[in-house]
């Protein structure tokens, strides 16, 4: 039956003065779907889906003018949900971790590529990825922001969701996916100056 | 720094397949559930949507969370 309501009558019933008995739907609709997002999660209880649920209902009534009306309702309300449920288990899952002892771990002022030492390639190919290596650590130093190097650090060798990197610096999800996007065009820019191309970078290190 | 080869390989080729018309997360969210319905009506959203299906294959975030609700919409309709 919840199937059934037409966008407009969520949005009339939502926002009737008698709206409990849309609000309880919605919060049921929302735990079910929350079950099959989240179902192979081991460590996501009961109580946790109920939570996110509620939560997801208190962001959805502060944000039913911004509804346009582009999918069903509840196709909107769910994306909101799994927005919800994901921001807190990427909290939980990383809260331990700091930014620094992550970044440490790959950038240790030292400059040893893991590519070169295991490595069954002959040495003539092996001189071909070193400078390249090289000429690629050379411009991720001239070319980046410190910002911008700890944010590419975290996401892209650390595995750091964009948004518990944005947390840890100050920032959102959205202005740090700007930053890597900036950090990537500027990299992009000096590496085709340099006249590296794709194919021949990735061909150095093919195989 | 360690860079891994397949690690360097990640980094070169989103680097270089950077383009300057991508949009940001919020954009992705706000157009989330239209790529999706498309998506489960057989549609191709892709084409339809091109600098989403742009962003879901850049961001880890907005990706997982797109999976995710492409999970639930299956399971529920
Ligand atoms: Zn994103």
């Amino acid at each position: 039956m919840t199937e059934e309501r037409s966008n407009q009558e969520w949005l009339d019933a939502l926002r009737s003065p008698e709206p409990d008995e849309a609000l309880a739907e919605l919060r049921t609709l929302l735990v079910r779907g929350l079950r099959y997002a989240l179902a192979d999660r081991f460590n996501v209880t009961e109580d946790d889906l109920e939570d996110f649920a509620q939560n997801a209902l208190l962001r959805i009534l502060d944000n039913l003018h911004t509804f346009r009306g582009e999918s069903r309702f509840t196709t909107w309300a769910h994306k909101i949900a799994v927005r919800v449920a994901f921001t807190e288990l990427r909290r939980r899952r990383w809260q331990e971790v700091s930014l620094q002892d992550l970044i440490a771990r790959y950038d240790d002022g030292d400059f040893t590529p893991a590519a070169l030492t295991n490595h069954t390639a002959g040495p003539e190919r092996r001189t071909t990825q070193r400078l390249m290596l090289e000429t690629i650590q050379r411009i991720i130093a001239e070319e980046l922001t410190e910002r911008q190097r700890q944010a590419m650090t975290a996401v892209m060798m650390g595995g750091m969701p964009l948004e518990e990197v944005a947390r840890r610096m100050g920032t959102n999800r959205n202005a740090l996916y700007k930053l890597l996007h900036d950090a990537r065009q500027h990299l992009k820019k000096r590496l085709l100056a340099e006249g590296l191309t794709p194919q021949e970078v990735l061909a150095a290190f093919e195989g | 720094m360690i860079l891994e080869p397949t690690t360097l390989k990640r980094i070169v080729r989103s680097v270089l397949s950077t383009c300057p018309d991508e949009i940001g997360c919020d954009e992705c969210f706000e157009q989330l559930d239209r790529f999706v319905e498309l998506k489960l009506a057989g549609k191709n959203a892709a084409e339809a949507m091109p600098l989403v299906q742009d962003h879901l294959d850049r961001c880890p975030d907005c990706r997982e969370e797109f999976e995710a609700l492409l999970a639930v919409l299956r399971y529920m309709t």
